[in-house]
């Protein structure tokens, strides 16, 4: 109420000089997100190549997409990708947190370790991996005769998504780990004392206490990794190229791929705004969820 | 709460003492335990470091067709296959221009989003404009680069930024959402009085900001530059679309589009991947404690 009267008042000094600060970001955000976003949507409705003159086609875009094979299985890829992914980084972050974060001998040496694979990139990283899962696996399971890994799994289309998430998830622990690190730290110790006392044990305390309290740090790694995930192209291009097959071409990459490369401008558009809504609906209903459930708290 | 607290910690003190005790010797053991699994875990972090740089040290003769071939020790250490690396990819051009993206994207993003968050965070409860534009901006956040990627491309090139200015002002864009709502977030924890005593003393609203918030914002400044730089450091994709028609590469684009030429010469690959890993490494190891502290400074405000 007492805004909106003082929004019809003349601006004052101050409230100029604000507007002026808040301008080159403004400026800046317009330009590069709003309009591409704007442009992006645009061409969704267009046979556009990428060069030369297009139509509008309206729709057929979007039902073209829903039949493409390709496109399907790039889906396919990707949530099963996300889905695998954001669970195993976060069961396997949240066991870390909880032994870097105990009183243990090296803390601080084990806790710069476990970070380490967040700085390093994800492109080169993929390569490495790549010679690992291609010549070392092979050759050690050669020797040992292990049938089963004799062959790098990169290369087949069963299995080769396996190796991009074994990949993922070792890049995104890191972060995430941190994250419930600095979570686990705001939970008061004495808190635990007393479920001690009241003879609690430690599952009990775990799911009674620890993760309820830890509740807004799962909310953001859940969405911070599921996002991260689904727009997964670093491991993809150094790793498997999306082969073998298509098997492992992900939606960035597929996007990239054919809308840069292949011209495919106005159809990988329309694939790019499908992919934005989803990546939006995902979050909103994880927001939705976990605030629902810290309210219950 | 806190009277059942003190009634627990305070009363029966003479009865915990020996419960504790017998809990020690148990807790000791299961800590050494948990110790030797946690050092254990760092081996598959350790492990592929160990072979990027005993294979970026070795010569090609040295490759034998077993593992031993491939993990033990050279015979003798070779720095050759980094010349080479070095000269194949460019190292020090490339260097340059990552160095040159990163810190000016840092710059920048410091002093645009930081403007922009204090006049979001000291604005948002009286004006709805600043809120909306607040909820504008931080949205952006969901907007995957798939989407803006193609449609980047043409605004850069018509705009003549299709090069490595360009792909610095895309960061600026990128990180803005993020960086934006930390500092947003971090001005509740500066008190009004600061800046109103120093408007009572004549001092204009950006003088006020410059000498007086900005030094205040310290703590937030270095979580917003670790996170900025980790993303921008690494990333490929933007410089991959943005600048491909320039001759330019920046760190990791340079090991893509050389990834080729090192053909089954693994060792001159590794050497060229370790030199692509060592600036960040050691920028690591120097400011470790302020990069993890950062990290989770942005995620105890976030």
């Amino acid at each position: 109420m007492k805004s909106n009267r003082k929004i019809r008042k003349p601006i004052s000094n101050k409230t100029k000089t604000l507007l002026l600060m808040l301008l080159p970001a403004l400026l800046l955000f317009v330009l590069f997100n709003t309009i591409p976003l704007i442009t992006g949507a645009f061409y969704s409705f267009t046979n556009y190549r990428g060069y030369g003159s297009y139509d509008f086609v309206g729709f057929r875009n979007f039902s073209d997409l829903f039949r493409d094979i390709r496109v399907g299985k790039s889906y396919l890829f990707t949530f099963k990708y996300a889905i695998a992914g954001t669970i195993l980084v976060n069961v396997i972050s949240l066991l870390l947190a909880m032994g870097l974060n105990s009183k243990i001998k090296f803390k601080s040496t084990l806790r710069g370790m476990y970070f380490l694979p967040n700085i390093l990139g994800g492109l080169v990283v993929g390569y490495i991996f790549s010679f690992i899962f291609t010549y070392i696996i092979p050759t050690a399971a050669k020797a040992l005769n292990i049938d089963f890994l004799s062959n790098s799994i990169l290369a087949s289309e069963r299995w080769a998504w396996v190796g991009v998430l074994i990949v993922g998830v070792w890049q995104t622990v890191a972060m995430n780990t941190i994250i419930y690190i600095s979570g686990l730290q705001t939970i008061p110790a004495d808190i635990y004392e007393a479920s001690a006392i009241d003879g609690a044990g430690k599952w009990c305390t775990f799911k009674k206490l620890t993760l309820p309290l830890l509740l807004p740090f799962i909310s953001t790694n859940l969405i911070l990794s599921t996002k991260n995930m689904l727009m997964v192209f670093d491991q993809i291009i150094s790793l498997t190229k999306g082969g073998p097959a298509q098997s492992t071409e992900s939606i960035s990459y597929l996007i990239y791929r054919n809308g840069m490369e292949g011209g495919q401008f106005g159809f990988q558009s329309a694939n790019a705004v499908v992919f934005f809504i989803l990546i939006v609906t995902i979050s909103v209903v994880q927001l939705v969820i976990t605030s629902k459930k810290e309210e219950q708290l | 709460m806190s009277s059942e607290k003190s009634f627990v910690s305070k009363a029966p003190d003479i009865r915990i003492k020996p419960a504790k005790e017998i809990k020690k010797d148990k807790d000791g053991k299961s800590k050494i335990l948990l110790t030797i699994v946690l050092i254990l875990g760092c081996i598959t972090i350790l492990f592929p470091l160990y072979m990027t740089v005993i294979i970026a040290l070795k010569s090609p003769s040295e490759m034998t067709n077993d593992i031993t071939g491939a993990l033990s020790f050279p015979k003798i250490l070779s720095l050759e296959n980094f010349a080479e690396a070095m000269r194949v990819t460019n190292f020090w051009h490339s260097l340059g221009n990552s160095l040159l993206i990163t810190g000016s994207a840092i710059v920048i993003s410091l002093a645009v989003h930081s403007m922009a968050g204090y006049a979001i965070g000291r604005s948002m409860a009286k004006h709805k404009g600043f809120k909306f534009i607040y909820f504008y901006i931080v949205s952006g956040m969901f907007v995957p680069f798939a989407i803006l990627m193609m449609p980047l491309v043409k605004e850069t090139a018509v705009m003549q930024i299709d090069n490595m200015f360009g792909v610095i002002l895309l960061y600026v864009v990128f990180y803005m959402p993020m960086n934006v709502m930390l500092y947003s977030g971090y001005l509740k924890n500066i008190p009004l009085a600061m800046e109103e005593a120093a408007e009572m003393d004549g001092a204009s609203t950006w003088k006020t900001y410059w000498k007086i918030i900005f030094p205040m914002m310290k703590p937030m400044h270095a979580t917003v530059a670790v996170l900025t730089a980790l993303g921008t450091w690494n990333d490929v994709m933007t410089p991959l679309v943005i600048m491909s028609g320039s001759d330019k590469t920046t760190l990791p684009l340079a090991q893509l589009n050389f990834q080729t030429q090192f053909g089954t010469n693994y060792n001159l690959a590794f050497a060229s991947y370790l030199l692509a890993l060592i600036p960040i490494l050691i920028f690591y190891i120097i400011c470790q404690k302020q990069i993890i502290g950062g990290i989770a400074n942005g995620a105890v405000k976030g």
